[in-house]
């Protein structure tokens, strides 16, 4: 524990020191780094110690304020979140050094670099909390902290919504959240999660967690937020947002699963339907976009599906006793929370290197990049292999032990209770098939055929600083789908903790599962091994042929245009259209007109639909409401001291009566 | 797996029978592939090595989920609990480097094929993995070795309206995977009906020899689940077995003919929904097997 609290003292000692050095030049990112890269290399030994099975640990400490206690803890499951929390917020942290340099001058460089430190440790301290207003009080730090690194390019308008729309939706979530402690505390009286009891209401307080805690994770329909704030950011803080600071609502969601205690079969059903719903149309509206950090953002919808997807056939295996599917299912969904981690973190980085160096986001007006930046071109493509849950990477590990649970489960259940199962087998594997889609989308367009813009002509590949965190992220997308049963298999005291099973029971299960894991390496490795065997082969037997090289045949049309290329949009279009009830994409065509046609267009955009037909009017009609109470607000000094003047007499009263 | 390429050589007779011509030996595809083999390569200025990787991925994950199957008696070469999925997600690897080498050349022709084939194939996965729950459940095993060698004349007995349905829905998702009428026509890439010989426009030589092989291999896999649940009669000799499921597997070859010979292409909008229709028949299949 004390190897925790040195670390979250170096995230102080950095956020502080970037502000007191904020006029000396580098000194604000040397503190802003130092403080990330310290804390994290001392708090990442003790949570993957946890993990593997050593005691859990508590600090507790006076507090003065009512029901607030400085209580930590840290089990395996805040060690499990932990760990990715400080892999990712530390190779960030080395990126955005370099990213941010390109504002120097014009931006002052301490903000972001004590607003980052804070969200580290908010982060930390919300894993590892276990007080009710602790929590609270390091979720509303995470939030503002994020909404802060969110505006930092603060001149664009766009930004600014974007950060409105992430405060106002987090605020809403934490208002959820607020009714959820309190209900939990009045029975015992007490804040401390160590002794709340299960109560009657476990159903309402379910629902509670669900939207107060699905607001984070971006589960649809409350997902609203992620794809302006995620684009908006910069992009090392989209890594961390997406990556890991949208699961401390999966965190939250299984930690209070866990205190109320057995589920109820219909939690799973929920759990199941929200999968299904945040998984197929995340996809679909990232399958949409033109955007690639959008796109990305939409991708972390669907990841949060597939984990609730894992969630609610664990909730349902549990319920059911069968503890096989329960085990695997759970395994499958907190392997997934790491495995998102590594490659949407992975991801956005890559995707800040082609913002960096081509300057936009517009994959239209992308191309060719994988020439010009084959390091960042390789390593997005291993996160896009991995993202589609192809073999042998780590999504595909996490995926297949959620398929494994549900054909465990279909097998073992009635007619009745297999049919979440089945939905999500099916809807496993549409969501499977949709993201190849769109990632065949993403890397084929940005990266290979031929720059679509100036700008994509003139990216270069850019500095080690920046890849390096990608490199280290690949490497571990590949360790964990190479090694998978070791990593499976270690996730004992974990999954026991989760489940509330005796770890022999729960051994057994993952044992199972490992075993069937360690074939998915080997046929993985095979597979590695063929191919290069092939290429071997090929590269004999054309050694002493003639091998040219040409333009694209493209049936005869020798260099068109460049721009006479596949887009995007043209790309998804055929899916874009079989889910139009689902998308509402809006097209403006101005057809070419008479025999010498001179400019035609045609322009495709996917607002979000919920954003379109639920928020926007329903905020509308709030505000509208709310001009009624515009007259209070005379800005005169006497009125306002009458109010006061009566709202104490009320109380008063009140208090009397 | 040297057989592959001889289901292709039994289509096309098969055809060319129905059009009252003599049609190509049945070798032909044999032919073909050592001719490509023999032969250099040409390479486009705009590709990468994404382009030449393309095939070597595609054909080795071809290899690696052939050896996941069991065949006729055999078993497969590493039978696991789960093998299916990765069967199923190997043809997902290798359809994925596809489409990125198709990309890769910076066609409009071969991006539009890409776009098709994702399209398509993602539709055609939940058919697919319905299909195989329902053979799950049917069998109570999740591994394909046990799965398809328990299917016997019993399970016909006791459910064959399920196995009717799973075969349907297997049978369009085998039309669709390998590119046969009526979702693509395998004899043209320069109409628009071009969907994966459209991706393969740009290579040559053993590239192309590579991808004409790893489409063989395909359709020899999906093959062998529809001749599994079609042919349940087990002698216990491995070597009657193959035999047997070969013939099947000719038999599958002789219906994909005639097939393509009666049919016209559908229309693209069309083919959406006859896969939706497909992952409905493997629903139907699932629900008749429900307890």
């Amino acid at each position: 524990m004390s190897a925790l609290v040195i670390a979250l003292l170096s995230f102080a000692v950095g956020a502080i020191g970037a502000l007191v050095f904020a006029n000396h030049g580098r000194w604000p990112t040397f503190f802003g780094v130092g403080g990330v890269l310290i804390g994290c290399l001392c708090g990442i030994i003790p949570a993957v110690g946890v993990v593997l099975g050593e005691p859990s640990q508590s600090l507790r400490m006076a507090w003065n304020i009512p029901y607030g206690s400085f209580s930590l803890g840290l089990d395996p499951l805040s060690g499990f979140f932990l760990i990715p929390v400080f892999l990712l917020c530390a190779l960030a942290a080395i990126y955005g050094a370099d990213y941010l340099e390109a504002y120097r001058g014009r931006k002052a460089l301490a903000p972001p670099w004590f607003f980052f430190n804070l969200l580290v440790a908010s982060m930390v301290i919300v894993l590892l909390a276990r007080n009710g207003v602790l929590f609270l009080m390091a979720w509303e730090m995470m939030a503002l902290s994020s909404f802060f690194l969110v505006t930092f390019e603060d001149e664009k308008e766009s930004t600014r919504q974007a950060g409105w729309i992430y405060l106002i939706a987090s605020h809403i979530g934490t208002a959820f959240l607020l009714v959820l402690f309190i209900l939990l505390g009045r029975a015992s009286g007490s804040l401390d999660f160590d002794r709340f009891a299960a109560s009657s209401g476990a159903g309402l307080l379910f629902v509670l967690a669900l939207v107060g805690f699905g607001t984070k994770a971006g589960f649809i329909p409350l997902h609203v937020w992620l794809p302006e704030a995620h684009p908006a950011a910069p992009s090392h803080v989209s890594a961390v947002m997406s990556g890991v600071m949208i699961k401390t609502g999966i965190y939250g969601l299984v930690r209070v699963m866990m205190l109320l205690g057995a589920p109820q079969a219909w939690w799973g059903w929920v759990l199941c339907g929200i999968g299904l719903t945040s998984g197929v149309i995340g996809v679909l509206l990232a399958l949409a976009q033109h955007d690639l950090k959008r796109l990305l953002a939409y991708h972390s919808v669907e990841n949060i599906g597939i984990i609730a997807l894992g969630l609610g056939v664990g909730t349902l295996g549990l319920r059911a006793g069968l503890p096989a599917v329960a085990v695997i299912g759970f395994a499958g969904a907190l392997l997934h929370v790491l495995n998102h981690a590594l490659f949407k973190g992975l991801l956005f980085l890559a995707a800040g290197n082609v913002l960096h160096s081509a300057h936009t986001r517009e994959i239209d007006h992308l191309g060719g990049l994988l020439r010009r930046m084959p390091r960042t071109g390789g390593i997005f493509l291993i996160g896009a292999a991995a993202i589609t849950g192809l073999p042998p990477l780590n999504g595909f590990i996490s995926e297949f032990l959620i398929y494994l649970a549900s054909f465990k489960g279909a097998l073992s259940l009635d007619a009745a209770g297999s049919v979440p199962m089945l939905a999500t087998i099916a809807g496993l594997a549409l969501i499977g098939g949709l993201a190849a889609a769109c990632f065949t989308k993403a890397f084929g367009i940005v990266f290979l055929g031929q720059p679509r813009s100036e700008h994509a002509q003139q990216a270069h590949e850019v500095g080690l600083a920046m890849v390096l965190p990608g490199f280290v992220l690949a490497a571990a997308c590949i360790l964990i789908g190479l090694l998978g049963a070791n990593v499976v298999s270690s996730m004992t005291p974990l999954i026991s903790e989760v489940t509330g099973m005796s770890a022999a029971i729960v051994s057994t299960s993952l044992s199972t599962a490992a075993n069937s894991v360690s074939f998915v390496s080997i046929t993985g490795g095979a597979l590695v091994g063929i191919a290069s065997l092939l290429a071997l082969g090929r590269a004999i037997a054309l050694s002493n042929r003639s091998v040219s090289t040409n333009v694209t045949w493209d049936c005869g049309y020798a260099e068109p245009s460049r721009r006479m290329q596949y887009t995007a949009s043209s790309f998804a279009q055929p899916l874009t259209d079989t889910f139009y009830l689902l998308l509402q994409t809006r097209r403006v065509l101005s057809a070419p007109r008479g025999f010498f046609p001179k400019d035609a267009s045609l322009a495709t955009e996917t607002p979000d639909p919920y954003q379109e037909h639920i928020f926007q009017p329903l905020f509308r009609a709030i505000g509208r409401d709310l001009l009624l109470l515009r007259p209070l607000q005379q800005g005169k000094v006497q009125l306002y001291v009458l109010y006061i003047a009566v709202a104490l007499l009320v109380l008063l009263l009140w208090q009397l009566a | 797996m040297v057989f592959a390429p001889l289901v292709q050589g039994v289509i096309n007779r098969t055809k060319a029978i129905a059009a009252g011509r003599v049609g190509q030996p049945l070798l032909q595809t044999y032919h073909d592939l050592w001719k490509l083999l023999r032969k250099g390569a040409v390479y486009s200025e705009t590709t990468t090595w994404i382009f030449r990787a393309g095939p070597v991925v595609g054909l080795a994950s071809m290899i690696c989920a052939v050896a996941l199957l069991p065949f006729g008696g055999y078993p497969a070469f590493v039978p696991f609990v789960g093998d299916l999925i990765v069967v199923a997600y190997l043809l997902a690897l290798a359809r994925f480097f596809t489409v990125l080498a198709a990309l890769d050349t910076g066609s409009s022709f071969e991006a539009m094929g890409a776009s098709r084939e994702v399209t398509f194939s993602a539709l055609a996965e939940p058919a697919l993995f319905l299909g195989l729950a329902a053979l799950a459940q049917q069998t109570e095993s999740l591994s394909l070795t046990p799965m398809l060698a328990s299917i016997s004349t019993g399970t016909w007995m006791r459910a064959a309206p399920a196995l009717g349905l799973t075969i349907a829905g297997l049978g369009v998702v085998f039309l669709a995977e390998n590119a046969r009428i009526p979702v693509d026509d395998p004899t043209t890439h320069l109409e628009l009906t071009m969907i994966h010989e459209v991706m393969v426009l740009d290579h040559s030589g053993p590239d192309f020899a590579m991808i004409q092989y790893a489409a063989a291999l395909k359709m020899w896999l999906l093959g062998t689940v529809i001749v599994a649940i079609a042919v349940p009669w087990h002698s216990g000799n491995p070597l009657l077995d193959g035999s047997s499921a070969i013939a099947g597997m000719l038999g599958v070859a002789v219906v994909t003919g005639i097939i393509e010979s009666s049919l016209a292409r559908l229309q693209l909008l069309r083919i959406t929904q006859l896969l939706i229709a497909a992952t409905v028949l493997s629903g139907l299949a699932l629900a008749l097997v429900q307890r």
